[in-house]
C-alpha cells in the first residue's frame, strides 16, 4: 500500500471549442458545468479514507479556467474537507489565454491556487489558427502578464513545435520569446496527431508531412540547448524547470509511480499497484455519482512485469533515469545482470549513464525513452 | 488380378491433380458428402496450402465398369518437386500406368513433358487427359496439336474432362479400366512388395505403404527387408480407403498396408524390397537406393528456453519423415540447437514451416551447406557439413565440393539465359539434344553449392515456368575453398558462416552484408557489418542509427496505453536473437539464404 503523498487530479471536461490537435475527452457546451462541480464534491466522498494526504493538486482539461471563482471556490473547500491537503501543497490549474481577467486570477489566488499553467502554445498566430486554439498571441502575452500582475510566482506555458509551417529557426524565436518572460517552467510538446483528431484528417487529405526522424531530433536537440543554457533543468522528455523547486510536483508523481487520484470523467487514478480510470462521458458520469456509484469505467491490477516496464519506459524519460534497486527490490528486475552487454553498448554510445544505482538517459538517450525501456 | 489397376495421376503444378482425385474418389462412393473435404489426398495443412503434395498417397477405389465387372482401381499420388524425385519414382514404379493431366487453357508446360519421361521411363501406360475444358479460355484444338508435336502421343487417345464441374470422370475411370493394362505376377512366387512410402501411427507404429508384385502377405508371416535384412512379424494387412480397412492378404498386383511392428519410419527405407523370412525371393526390385541428405543447416530455438521442446519436437517430426536426420549443435552465437540434413531446399523449408507451425516453435535456421570434403597435410580424409566444423587453413592440403549433373528441359527460346545461368553457377561438360522440335535437353555439371542457393528460383524464372529441372549428384570435384564469417557490431555470427569458393566469397560476403543491412532493424547506434576471411574484411555495410521516438506527453491517462503499445513491440522483439548488443530478426538469417539476382 502506498504510504507516499498523493496527487489529486480533477478533469474539467468542459470547451469553448475543441483545438484541433487535441484528444483528451471534452464537449463544448458549459451547461453541465454546475452539476459537474457538484458530482466531483460527491466523487471525492468516495475516496475520503483512501487516500493518506496530497501534497499537489491540479485542475486539468478540458477547459479548467472556464471554472467561475465560486465553482473553483467549491472544489477547492471540498477537497480540503474530504482529504488531508498538506499546507504548503502545490496546487495548479491550466489556463486558457483567451479566458481571463486581473480579477480571476487574483481570486483564483486567494483560492490557494499557486501555480497556473498556461496554454500558451505559439506566439505566431497564424500557427495558433492552424492548431485551432482560440486565443491569439497578444493574448497569450497578456494573460503572462496579468497572471504576474495578480502575484503568480510559479508560471508554466505549453509550447508546441513541429508543426506544419514551422521549423526550428522559428522555433527558436517562439522559444527566446517565452524566456523573455522568465517562467518558472515550460512543458515543450513535440504535435503528435492522435488519429481521432480533425488535424490528424487535415494532415492526411492535405498530404502534410510530418518532420522526419532527424528534424524531429533536431527540434529536440535545439529545445534542449536553449533552454539549459537559458539556465533551465531538462527533467523530463518535454518539460524543463527554471530551478529544480519548480518541477512540477504533479506530474512528477506520473512518471514515479507516486499514487494519483483523478476525479471527473475519463480522470485515471493509481493506487497501490492499482490503476483505474472513469468513464469519458459527462452525463453518464453525473448519472453513475446520482445513483451513487463510482463513476469507474475500468481498473487493472498491474503486475510486476508491468509496473517495472513503466517504471523504465517513465523513468527513461526523466533525466533523473530509473532506480535500478527498487526495480530489483520492487518488481524482481535485475536490469544491470540481465541485460549487461547492452546497456554496456548503451554506455558506450552515450546514450545513458551510471549514477548512484540509477540508469539514467542522457539527452540524446532521452530522445530515445522508448526504445530504451524495450532493451 | 485381372480386376485391379494401379494407376498415378501426374501434372504440371495446378493443372488440377487434387480436384481430379477428389472427383474419383467422389464418383466411386468410397467417400460420401459428409466426410469430403477437398485434396483429400493431400493430408497435411501445408500441402492443401501450397496445392504441393510432399507425402505419397494410395487409395483404392472400387468401381463397376460398364463391362459389368467389379475393378479395384488403386491410385497412387505423388510428390511433385525434385527434391522428392526419388519418392516419385518409386510410386510410378508401383504403376502399370498413368494420368497425364492436361490444362485445357495452359497447355502442356514444363512439369508435364518432365512428368511424361518420368512415365516412359517405367513403360507405364499414357493416358492423355484434357482437364479444365469448362474454362472460356479453354483451347482443346491447341492442346491436341501439343500432344501430337510436343509430347509425340497419339491425340486420339485423350480424353476431356473437368474435374471442376465433375464432366468426364466416368471417361476417365473407363479409361483406367480398359486401357491400363492388369498387373502380373504369381501369387504363388515368394513374396516381393515395392515399399514407396511409410508413415507413422501413434498407436500402431509405421505403416508401410507398399505394392506387391509376386507372392503374398498375411498376418503372422515373418518379413524381411531386403536392403538391410532386419525381420518383422506381421500384425496386418489391409488396403486405404479414407481409413485403412483390414484384409486377410495382400497379394500380387495389390496396393496396400503392412503393420508390422516397425518402431519409426526411419527403419524402412522407400524403394526397399519385402520379402518373407521363410521363403525368400531371389533378388530385390529394381532401383532401390539409399537417400541421402545433400543440405545442412543448423536449427536453433530463438529462446534458448525452448531448447527442450525444440528436442522433443524434432523427435516427434523425425517419427514420419525418415529422409529427415538431425544431432546436436551449438553455436556461439546462438547457443544449443541442432544439425540437421534434408533432401533439398524446398524439403527444409518444408521442415521448418512444419515445426513452426505443427510444434509451435520458432526458430532460426543456419546458412545451409552442402558436405564438403577435405585432405589434411598429414593424408587424413574429413568430411565437413559445418562450417563451425571447418578445419585451420594451415593443415588443409585440398579442399573438394560435390558436384552434380543438372537435367533441364526447356523450350529453345530460353537456351541462352539458361545457359548463361549455368555458367555464372560454374557450370562445365554441357551437353545439348533437341528432344522435340523447338524443345531443348541441356544438361551440365555443377557445383550442388551453387544449385543449392537459388537456382531452381531463378531457372523458373529465366525459363517463365516452362523449364523442368532434375539433378544427380556425381562426385567430388578439387575446389578452391575458404570460409566466410560475417560480423556483427564486431562480433562473428558463426550461424552466418558459409564455405564458398574464393572467387565466389566476395560476391556472397557483399550479398550477405547488404541483405542484413536490409533485415536488421536500425537500432539505437550504429552497427557494422562486415564479411571476412580469415582476419581479412571482404566485404561491409553499416547500418544508420536510430535515433528518435515519437516521444509525446505523457501524464495520468497516457501511461496505461503506453504501455500496452510497448508491450506489443516488446513481443516483436522477443522473436529476435540478441548478438551481442544488436538485436537480428528470424528473418535476416532467412535473407542470407535467398536468392541473390535482385
Amino acid at each position: 500500500m502506498h504510504t507516499k503523498t498523493a496527487g489529486l487530479y480533477i478533469h474539467v471536461p468542459f470547451c469553448l471549442s475543441k483545438c484541433r490537435y487535441c484528444s483528451f475527452y471534452s464537449i463544448t457546451s458549459v451547461e453541465l458545468m454546475d452539476e459537474f462541480v457538484k458530482a466531483v464534491v460527491r466523487e471525492m466522498a468516495f475516496y475520503k479514507d483512501i487516500f493518506p494526504s496530497f501534497d499537489s493538486l491540479y485542475f486539468g482539461g478540458g477547459t479548467p479556467s472556464l471554472l467561475t471563482t465560486g465553482q473553483a471556490k467549491t472544489l477547492l473547500d471540498a477537497a480540503q474537507k474530504y482529504f488531508d491537503i498538506r499546507p504548503r501543497a502545490e496546487i495548479t490549474t491550466e489556463v486558457n489565454p483567451g479566458d481571463v481577467s486581473l480579477e480571476y486570477f487574483q481570486s483564483l489566488r486567494r483560492e490557494g491556487v499557486n501555480r497556473l499553467n498556461i496554454g500558451v502554445q505559439s506566439f505566431d498566430d497564424s500557427l495558433l489558427k492552424f492548431l485551432g486554439r482560440r486565443h491569439t498571441a497578444k493574448q497569450a502575452i497578456e494573460s503572462i502578464e496579468t497572471a504576474r500582475n495578480a502575484g503568480f510566482k510559479n508560471l508554466g506555458f505549453d509550447l508546441i513545435y513541429a508543426v506544419h509551417g514551422q521549423n526550428v529557426k522559428t522555433w527558436r524565436q517562439t522559444l527566446k520569446k517565452a524566456l523573455s518572460f522568465s517562467p518558472e517552467h515550460l512543458s515543450c510538446y513535440q504535435l503528435s496527431l492522435d488519429c481521432k483528431t480533425p488535424l490528424y484528417k487535415q494532415y492526411k487529405q492535405d498530404g502534410l508531412e510530418l518532420p522526419s526522424e532527424k528534424e524531429a531530433l533536431d527540434f529536440f536537440i535545439s529545445t534542449s540547448m536553449i533552454l539549459t543554457e537559458a539556465g533551465y533543468i531538462h527533467y523530463e522528455v518535454s518539460n524543463f524547470a527554471r530551478t529544480r523547486k519548480f518541477e512540477s510536483r504533479h506530474n512528477r508523481k506520473y512518471w514515479n509511480h507516486e499514487p494519483y487520484l483523478g476525479l471527473g470523467p475519463a480522470a485515471h487514478s493509481f493506487f497501490g499497484n492499482r490503476r483505474w480510470w472513469n468513464k469519458a462521458n459527462v452525463k453518464t458520469y453525473l448519472k453513475d455519482i446520482g445513483s451513487g456509484k463510482k463513476p469507474v469505467a475500468r481498473s487493472e491490477q498491474l503486475s510486476n512485469d508491468e509496473l517495472a516496464l513503466e517504471s523504465l519506459f517513465l523513468g527513461m524519460r526523466t533525466a533523473d533515469g530509473v532506480n535500478l534497486e527498487s526495480l530489483k527490490k520492487l518488481y524482481g528486475l535485475d536490469l544491470l545482470a540481465v541485460k549487461k552487454r547492452i546497456i554496456g553498448t548503451l554506455i558506450d554510445h552515450q546514450l545513458v549513464i551510471l549514477k548512484n544505482n540509477r540508469l539514467c538517459p542522457t539527452l540524446e538517450g532521452m530522445a530515445l525513452a522508448d526504445s530504451l525501456a524495450l532493451i | 488380378m485381372k480386376n485391379i489397376r494401379n494407376f498415378s495421376i501426374i501434372a504440371h503444378i495446378d493443372h488440377g491433380k487434387s480436384t481430379l482425385a477428389d472427383r474419383l474418389i467422389q464418383f466411386t462412393g468410397v467417400c460420401n458428402e459428409r466426410n469430403f473435404q477437398d485434396q483429400l489426398l493431400d493430408n497435411m495443412d501445408i500441402e492443401r496450402e501450397r496445392g504441393i503434395t510432399i507425402k505419397s498417397n494410395a487409395i483404392s477405389l472400387p468401381y463397376r465398369a460398364k463391362d459389368g465387372n467389379e475393378y479395384m482401381l488403386n491410385l497412387i499420388d505423388t510428390p511433385g518437386h525434385v527434391d522428392f524425385s526419388y519418392e516419385v519414382s518409386r510410386s510410378l514404379a508401383s504403376c502399370e500406368g498413368v494420368l497425364l493431366l492436361i490444362d485445357a487453357a495452359q497447355g502442356v508446360q514444363a512439369q508435364t513433358l518432365a512428368n511424361l519421361y518420368l512415365a516412359m521411363e517405367h513403360n507405364l501406360e499414357i493416358i492423355p487427359v484434357i482437364n479444365k475444358i469448362d474454362l472460356p479460355s479453354a483451347d482443346i484444338e491447341r492442346v491436341l496439336e501439343e500432344i501430337e508435336s510436343e509430347l509425340g502421343l497419339d491425340p486420339d487417345t485423350h480424353i476431356k474432362c473437368s474435374a471442376k464441374e465433375g464432366t468426364g470422370i466416368e471417361e476417365v475411370l473407363e479409361a483406367v479400366v480398359q486401357r491400363i493394362p492388369p498387373p502380373r505376377g504369381d501369387i504363388s512366387n515368394p513374396l516381393a512388395a515395392l515399399i514407396f512410402d511409410a508413415k507413422y501411427d501413434s498407436f500402431r507404429g509405421t505403416i508401410i505403404h507398399c505394392r506387391v508384385f509376386e507372392g503374398s502377405v498375411k498376418a503372422g508371416d515373418i518379413i524381411r527387408f531386403m536392403s538391410n535384412n532386419a525381420t518383422y512379424k506381421v500384425e496386418e494387412v489391409g488396403y486405404f480407403q479414407l481409413t485403412r480397412v483390414k484384409l486377410d492378404k495382400l497379394s500380387s498386383g495389390d496396393v496396400g498396408y503392412i503393420i508390422a511392428g516397425v518402431k519409426t519410419v526411419a527403419d524402412v527405407r522407400t524403394g526397399d524390397t519385402i520379402t518373407l523370412q521363410n521363403k525368400p525371393c531371389q533378388q530385390s526390385l529394381p532401383g532401390f537406393k539409399e537417400v541421402k541428405p545433400v543440405v545442412f543447416a543448423s536449427i536453433y530455438p530463438i529462446a534458448s528456453d525452448d531448447y527442450q521442446d525444440l528436442a522433443d519436437s524434432l523427435e516427434e517430426y523425425k517419427l514420419n519423415d525418415a529422409s529427415f536426420i538431425y544431432e546436436k549443435d551449438s553455436s556461439a552465437a546462438l547457443g544449443q540447437g541442432f544439425r540437421c540434413g534434408f533432401l533439398g531446399l524446398l524439403h527444409l523449408d518444408i521442415v521448418q514451416e512444419r515445426l513452426e507451425r505443427e510444434f509451435g516453435l520458432s526458430i532460426i535456421l543456419s546458412v545451409p551447406s552442402v558436405r564438403y570434403r577435405f585432405t589434411l597435410e598429414d593424408g587424413k580424409v574429413i568430411y565437413v557439413d559445418n562450417p563451425t566444423h571447418y578445419p585451420d587453413p594451415a593443415e588443409i592440403d585440398k579442399g573438394e565440393e560435390p558436384y552434380i549433373r543438372a537435367t533441364m528441359m526447356l523450350p529453345e527460346r530460353y537456351l541462352g539465359s539458361v545457359m548463361k545461368l549455368c555458367m555464372e553457377k560454374r557450370g562445365v561438360n554441357s551437353n545439348m539434344n533437341y528432344t522435340g522440335p523447338g524443345r531443348v535437353e541441356l544438361s551440365y555439371e555443377m557445383p550442388l553449392a551453387e544449385v543449392i542457393f537459388d537456382f531452381y528460383d531463378r531457372f523458373k524464372s529465366v525459363t517463365q515456368g516452362y523449364g523442368s529441372f532434375d539433378y544427380d549428384i556425381i562426385d567430388y570435384r578439387e575446389s578452391n575453398l575458404v570460409l566466410m564469417d560475417i560480423l556483427v557490431n564486431g562480433e562473428k555470427v558463426d550461424a552466418l558462416s558459409q564455405i564458398v569458393h574464393r572467387e565466389r566469397a566476395r560476391a556472397r560476403a557483399l550479398i550477405a552484408c547488404d541483405r542484413l543491412k536490409d533485415e536488421i532493424p536500425r537500432q539505437m547506434f550504429k552497427i557494422a557489418i562486415q564479411g571476412a576471411i580469415g582476419g581479412e574484411i571482404i566485404a561491409r555495410s553499416t547500418i544508420s542509427a536510430f535515433r528518435k521516438d515519437v516521444t509525446a506527453k505523457c501524464y495520468g491517462g497516457d501511461i496505461t496505453r503506453k504501455r500496452k503499445l510497448l508491450e506489443k513491440q516488446k513481443a516483436g522483439k522477443k522473436r529476435m536473437k540478441m548478438i551481442g548488443s544488436v538485436s537480428i530478426p528470424q528473418s535476416a538469417f532467412l535473407a542470407v539464404l535467398k536468392s541473390d539476382n535482385d
